[in-house]
């Protein structure tokens, strides 16, 4: 590629042009890598969902509790495996902004159900002897720099403590980690016995239940029987497979993928505008030298493909830079003290962001390539 | 075909057409230019010089009549075998230099080479022998802005001459050069007739200029006319 060193020199010759047009790309590619995180991350949301599990909830809505006794009564169906409860405990630690997702649970048959969650066996164990103790997620655990052994208070902005204090003492017992990357860490449970004796509102409800079936053929039939069995009670119920409730609540949140493509589509619509620009501006720029080019025998067919490899250089520097840099806006998103899913910037990203070179490349260099192949010699001479 | 005549032009037309006017600039031009000649080509503005030389170097072509280089007949070349052509045969030395202004002296003397099989190395050793030939070796890394227009042309003689064509075309070489500079370049081009046996055909406004050549053609309207009548 002897034609490297032109290519180069003709990119960088106007210095200020070079910047502002990688910074334009830089700036959509990051926007693209960034967004393109965020949606895999919660499209994995529902991909690790597991398939023998269900959810069981209040038919009337998903904020409606149950009575406890329904538990037992769920654990006796057939074919379920195992069975746990959940409340929704509303925890904060030290900041009421920086909400996280607690629950109050059946500690002894919550890792039966959540199997994809790792934690020791002494933990485990250590939880279940524990009244007071709870199990925190790697990620929120080195958020909050809480360590196994630590004696911590969290507070709930939705109960408060039979005394009126709003804050509960926990042991941290257990670390967890999970199977998959992308498992969510930023969850913290505790025992159910705990908030149920402790709290003021009221006891014996909780909030759903998560169900681990025997095997993902039999989840129908296990539906059927739950809601069969409390149809037409005061409580009726709804059991649907985790991956559509995830999927459902994942909808609450608007149409995600449709927000994050119009986002990405918008921004590479810009820079295809200022670059392809900026491409056609400086090559019209060039007339006389592709003429004295053309002249001294270079062929039409170059010197197209020297416009082009600009144009595709151009792409592939903002392209990488920006990419770089949805990467450290990634880690620093999974560092910051907010609740989101784990944000992974996976070679499908990159895959992905490199077509999108490729693709804007040449669609920017393809009609500044073509003048230059139609100019010319003695029309371009002529003219300077 | 005698063996010392390096073009021939026969029976040549070349006609312009723009919307219903057609122009006519050469109405079958014959000439022929031997090899190791310095032709001056004199004229009047509009009187075919640029036309003639775009004909001769291959970057225009006649509209009728044949032009020979060397034995073969290149006005029904390919647009891709003319430039094959070009790169082989002809330097070209332009007005206003045309030096490439992102590129230093070397790269710029680089271009033709580019369009060889030679390799890195052997590239910089005839980009060094050309720049030594026109007296530039000590600004090999000057860009065209930091040099003077004496230096510019004479960067662009040695692009002209890197791949050792046999025939040099220039295009008014001396017009925007003084008189003293004019004279240290035409100087050059005498030399690289005399010494290094490449023909030169040369298009000048200037008198002076012709006088550096072997012989001089007047042309007048797409004729060559007897030298005594404008003299
Ligand atoms: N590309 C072109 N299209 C139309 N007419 C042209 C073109 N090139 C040259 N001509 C015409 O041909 C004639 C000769 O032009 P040219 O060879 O440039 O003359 P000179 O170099 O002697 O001044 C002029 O009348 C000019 O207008
Ligand atoms: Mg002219």
């Amino acid at each position: 590629m002897k034609d490297f060193y032109l290519v180069l020199k003709n990119l960088t010759r106007k210095k200020m042009r070079l910047f502002l047009t990688v910074f334009a790309t830089f700036i959509a590619f990051m926007i693209f890598g960034t967004l393109t995180a965020f949606q895999k991350a919660f499209d994995s949301g529902i991909e690790l969902s597991a398939d023998d599990r269900l959810i069981v909830l209040n038919k009337i809505s998903f904020t409606q509790v149950l009575p406890i006794a329904y538990a037992n009564r769920v654990r006796a169906v057939e074919h379920v495996e195992a069975m746990t409860h959940l409340n929704w405990f509303g925890g904060y630690y030290q900041d009421p902004r920086s909400q996280f997702a607690m629950f109050a649970v059946d500690a002894e048959n919550f890792m039966e159900v959540f199997d994809e969650l790792v934690l020791t066996d002494a933990q485990r164990q250590a939880w279940i002897d524990n009244r007071q103790g709870l199990i925190a997620g790697q990620a929120i655990a080195e958020n909050f720099g809480w360590q196994v052994g630590d004696r911590i208070p969290i507070n709930s902005n939705i109960f408060s403590q039979r005394d009126g204090r709003t804050d509960w003492d926990f042991d941290v017992v257990g670390i967890y980690t999970g199977e998959d990357p992308q498992t969510d860490t930023n969850s913290v449970y505790f025992h159910y016995e705990y908030f149920n004796e402790t709290q003021s509102f009221g006891g014996d409800f909780i909030g759903f239940m998560a169900v681990r079936t025997s095997d993902p053929s039999l989840n129908e039939e296990v539906i059927k029987s739950i809601d069969d069995m409390f149809a037409n009670s005061p409580a009726e119920t709804e059991t649907v497979p985790e991956k559509a409730f995830n999927k459902a609540f994942i909808e609450q949140i608007g149409n995600l993928s449709l927000i994050l493509t119009s986002v990405v589509l918008a921004a590479f619509f810009v820079i295809l505008v200022i670059v392809g620009n900026s491409m056609i501006l400086s090559i019209r720029e060039r007339t006389a030298e592709i003429g004295v080019m053309k002249t001294l025998g270079f062929t039409s067919s170059r010197i197209f493909r020297m416009v082009l490899a600009e144009s595709l250089l151009l792409a592939l520097i903002g392209g990488v830079l920006g990419v770089l840099a949805s990467g450290s806006l990634i880690t620093l998103i999974n560092n910051a003290p907010i609740q989101l899913p784990v944000l992974v910037l996976d070679s499908s990203v990159w895959s992905q962001a490199m077509l999108f070179v490729i693709g804007l490349g040449f669609i920017t260099g393809i009609v500044p390539a073509m003048s230059a192949l139609r100019l010319n010699i003695i029309t371009a001479l002529s003219r300077s | 075909m005698s063996d010392d005549i390096l073009f021939d032009l026969k029976g040549v037309s070349k006609k312009f057409t723009k919307g219903k006017d057609t122009i006519t600039v050469f109405d079958g031009l014959d000439m022929s230019i031997a090899r190791g000649d310095f032709l001056a080509i004199m004229g009047p503005s509009g009187s075919g010089k640029t036309t003639l030389l775009n004909m001769l170097g291959g970057v225009d072509q006649p509209t009728g009549g044949e032009i020979w280089f060397d034995g073969s007949r290149i006005d029904s070349l390919s647009e891709n075998q003319l430039a094959a052509w070009r790169a082989n045969n002809i330097g070209f030395i332009f007005q206003f230099y045309n030096l490439m202004p992102m590129l230093n002296a070397e790269r710029n003397v680089e271009l033709p080479l580019l369009l060889t099989k030679l390799s890195r190395s052997q590239r910089k050793k005839n980009i060094a022998a050309a720049l030594e030939l026109v007296s530039l070796s000590d600004r090999a890394r000057h860009m065209p802005a930091e040099m003077s227009g004496g230096q510019q042309q004479r960067v662009a003689i040695a692009r002209a001459l890197v791949s050792d064509p046999k025939l040099m075309l220039c295009d008014e070489p001396t017009g925007d050069l003084d008189r003293e500079t004019a004279d240290e370049i035409l100087t050059m081009l005498q030399l690289l007739n005399r010494e290094y046996d490449k023909t030169i055909v040369m298009v000048t406004h200037d008198p002076e200029a012709a006088k550096y050549a072997k012989r001089t053609l007047h042309l007048d309207k797409g004729v060559f006319v007897e030298k005594d009548l404008a003299a």
